[in-house]
């Protein structure tokens, strides 16, 4: 009897090895070699033109500046991870990353959970149709449309409380999926930031596709996002930022990630001249 | 009783009506799935550019085989606690102890009712808050809890069925002999169950990897949150998940193979060895029954 | 305990488990139809319609069911246009991803649902099948009024375990935006991460409630149902 029950375990456990010897460590992609401290900066993977995972590779704005601020803070071997929306607080708080570059606006309801450096670029809510669309011209024409924005993030439900109150929200957990409502028609627009939807809108495969209505209605101040009380690297974080603006290399991290996409920012923020003191 | 002894051999009119039936519901598949391509080539989702990626390495190597990597693992792991879990809460609600037999009842019922996904939610935040785990490592932990905690609560009443399902001369015999009840429990009832519960063990296995794509909304890299960013790198989400869907279908069903050529081994082998486990086929379609679980 | 009236209030938490509660008797109907079907198919004299059945058994048992849901809404709705509700309506979104999850949810249980029904039909002694064709009923008659209504009752328990995961399952509903008590709890959770016990303690004590009576139910019918042999 006790044979049968090695063999019966035996029989399991194989299984279980066999399973695990094929796996590897896995989940988040190392940009950079070299030598230096490690960090793990939470950025997003599905944004077009602010953070994209592209294969091995992470594009997009945030990227490169978390790129350039990692490097002044001494990092040499960067670890980039996901960080949805309805999660940033969550990693930050528990150490999972150090900083986030994902599109994080600051505002005072956030501000109680973490600290921000920044800002490093100031966006603005607007709408993306269809490029033939011509009935939706701001928020207050969404009146009885479908309105399309993703689980965690409030942008849909300020539209429906301030602008339309009976616009329908559909809520996916990712961009993606309601820019492929959007693409068959199934959603009438989609909401959040300018510098998001432009990216979506100049991706190779929706070339022609899309619009950006062009008329922003809240301002979104794009934070680098910390552990609570953390001022010793907002510090470090505001330094670096100021340097990355007056050496030009914002500028050039703009033209070359949203440049392309015909995106007008605000001049009057826009690369920033200040930033938040640290607290 | 096998489906061939509902009908009796066709005559020639009966198979001209079976023919009949089988070409309409031939021509009924045949119409839905041209519908379905036709919908899908209008929308523009058969095209070459979003296919395509899944012939380059990179798609493999960066998204699908990593993704498989962490549902494999997930899986594994909780395959193996599950076990231990499920031994150890199966022995303990079949003690004659009321103190570690009550105990053990209500951990199986409670997990047993509990659905997975807020199992997972919830010892997600629990990590998160208390820091018991490397950080990269909550999601994992989380998936890997739920898993084993649902699962095992699953094998625990396999092996309380399987125990049961011995004729009682087992135990008898046991106590015959001068083993008390940790002993013959340990050397004489156990191993017959946990050989009996084989097949309906690997057929778990099915449940449990299935499950680990409820880890897709902790964040968990799995093969599904890898399809999701397929889809945002080729703007090819549909195509994503259908090739996705794929593998997740192709592995299952081999793991029913699987499961299904373990058991019958099970059956020839008790058969010559003269064993007591196939003595009750009814029982042992109980066993099946329980292991046969539905959860997603 | 203010989280407790939180949750009756401000989060509504009542009906989100009302929707739960919807969506598990709404699909567990639909599931026990197409799953009958099925089970139907797989037994039938007709080989086409036996490939069939066993193919969308094989097929649907093993995609994850969040799958199955998201396919339902990007698939179904998305690309192949397929709406189940007045896309005129105000509350079109809302009611079209409830009844998509409500489909997804009876598809995915079908399955099983025709596993339980196969193996009730495997409880009927092969006498009844011949006994009804010695009488001439026809192979559909034959399971209408001998074979399924004995194959039924013979398949309460199994049936019985698939309501259970029903209910369970429908807590992946929430991932195209239906607000069910999965979703609720996912909220709280984030907005209160210094009770977490206690809401998972609610949420858990609800989905005990929901399921516990339905086993016992279930335990008790399986027995006072069976065919005496």
């Amino acid at each position: 009897m006790r044979q049968r029950l090695i063999a019966a375990l035996g029989i399991v456990g194989l299984a279980a090895t066999g399973l695990t010897a094929c796996g590897d460590d896995s989940g988040s992609g190392s940009a950079s070699g070299g030598s230096g401290e490690k960090v793990t900066i939470g950025i997003k993977y599905d944004q077009p033109g602010i953070g994209l995972k592209e294969g091995a590779n992470y594009t997009g704005m945030d990227v490169d500046v978390a790129k350039y601020v990692a490097k002044e803070l001494g990092y040499g071997d960067i670890t980039f991870k996901e960080a949805p929306s309805a999660q940033r607080e969550t990693l930050l708080a528990n150490g999972q990353v150090k900083m986030i570059f994902a599109s994080y606006s600051i505002t005072d309801a956030r501000k109680e959970k973490v600290s921000f450096a920044g800002p490093y670029l100031t966006a603005g809510q607007d709408l993306l149709v269809k490029a033939d669309n011509t009935d939706i011209t701001g928020p207050d024409s969404l009146n009885g449309k479908k309105l399309c924005s993703v689980t965690g993030s409030t942008s849909a439900q300020k539209v429906k409380d301030k602008f339309a109150d009976t616009v329908q929200l559909q809520n996916y957990d990712t961009y993606s999926k309601c820019v492929e409502a959007l693409g068959t028609g199934s959603i009438d627009a989609l909401t959040t930031d300018n510098t998001i939807l432009a990216g979506y809108a100049s991706q190779e495969a929706n070339k022609g596709k899309f619009k950006v209505v062009g008329k922003t209605f809240s301002t979104e101040r794009y934070g680098v996002g910390l552990k609570k009380g953390d001022t010793e690297t907002c510090t470090k974080v505001n330094d670096a930022l100021k340097k990355m603006v007056d050496s030009g290399e914002w500028q050039k991290a703009f033209d070359k990630n949203l440049g392309a996409s015909g995106l007008k920012l605000d001049p009057a923020t826009n690369p920033p001249k200040t930033f938040d003191a640290c607290a | 009783m096998s489906g061939t002894v509902l009908f009796d051999a066709p005559g020639p009119r009966a198979k001209r009506l079976y023919f009949g039936v089988g070409v309409v519901a031939v021509v009924a598949i045949l119409l839905v799935l041209w519908f379905v391509l036709d919908r899908l080539n209008e929308k523009g989702q058969l095209t070459a550019a979003k296919w395509k990626p899944f012939l380059t390495g990179e798609i493999w190597t960066q998204y699908i085989l990593p993704g498989l990597a962490g549902t494999l693992i997930a899986a594994a792991i909780s395959v193996v606690l599950a076990m231990v879990v499920g031994v150890l809460l199966g022995v303990g609600r079949l003690s004659s102890q009321a103190w570690v037999r009550w105990p053990c009842g209500v951990l199986v019922e409670f997990f047993r009712a509990v659905p997975v996904l807020l199992m997972m939610l919830f010892t997600y935040a629990l990590y998160a808050k208390y820091e018991l785990f490397p950080p990269e490592r909550y999601a994992l932990a989380a998936v890997v809890t739920g898993l084993t905690l649902y699962n095992g609560s699953v094998v625990a009443e396999l092996v309380r069925s399987g125990v049961h399902s011995l004729p009682k001369g087992q135990s008898e015999a046991a106590m015959a002999i001068g083993l008390t009840s940790g002993k013959s429990m340990r050397l004489v009832l156990l191993p017959q169950a946990i050989t009996a519960m084989l097949p309906a063990i690997v057929g778990q296995l099915v449940v449990i990897l299935k499950d680990t794509a409820l880890g897709y909304i902790i964040t968990y890299e799995e093969l599904l949150r890898k399809a999701e960013q397929i889809g945002n790198y080729k703007s090819n989400l549909v195509p994503a998940f259908i090739v996705i869907g794929a593998i997740f279908i192709i592995i299952n069903y081999l793991l029913t193979v699987v499961a299904q050529r373990v058991e019958s081994l099970m059956r020839r082998r008790g058969r010559s060895a003269g064993g007591p486990l196939t003595a009750d086929p009814v029982d042992q379609s109980t066993v099946a029954v329980v292991g046969q679980d539905t959860n997603n | 305990m203010d989280v407790i009236s939180e949750f009756f209030s401000e989060y509504d938490g009542l009906q989100a488990f009302r929707t739960t509660i919807y969506l598990t008797l709404l699909s567990a109907l639909l599931a026990l139809v197409i799953g009958t079907v099925v089970a139907v198919m797989r037994v039938s004299p007709i080989r086409v319609l036996q490939l069939i059945g066993t193919a969308y058994v094989n097929i649907i048992r093993n995609t994850p069911l969040t799958l199955v849901i998201v396919f339902c809404n990007l698939g179904l709705f998305v690309q192949l246009g397929l709406a189940l509700a007045n896309k005129d309506s105000h509350t079109f979104i809302n009611d079209n991803n409830f009844r998509l999850a409500v489909l997804g949810l009876s598809v995915y249980h079908a399955s099983f649902v025709a596993e339980a029904i196969r193996s009730g039909v495997n409880t009927v002694p092969l006498g009844q099948a011949e006994a009804a064709r010695a009488i001439g009923l026809p192979f559909l008659k034959t399971l209408r009024y001998v074979v399924l209504p004995q194959a039924f009752r013979g398949a309460i328990a199994p049936l019985g375990n698939v309501l259970i995961a029903l209910t369970k399952n429908s807590t992946v509903a929430s991932v195209i935006g239906v607000t069910e008590a999965s979703a609720v709890m996912k909220v709280m959770m984030e907005n209160r991460p210094d009770v977490i016990f206690v809401v998972f303690g609610i949420f858990a004590l609800g989905f005990v409630i929901l399921t516990l009576p339905v086993g016992v139910l279930f335990t008790s019918l399986s027995k006072r149902l069976a065919v005496k042999r």
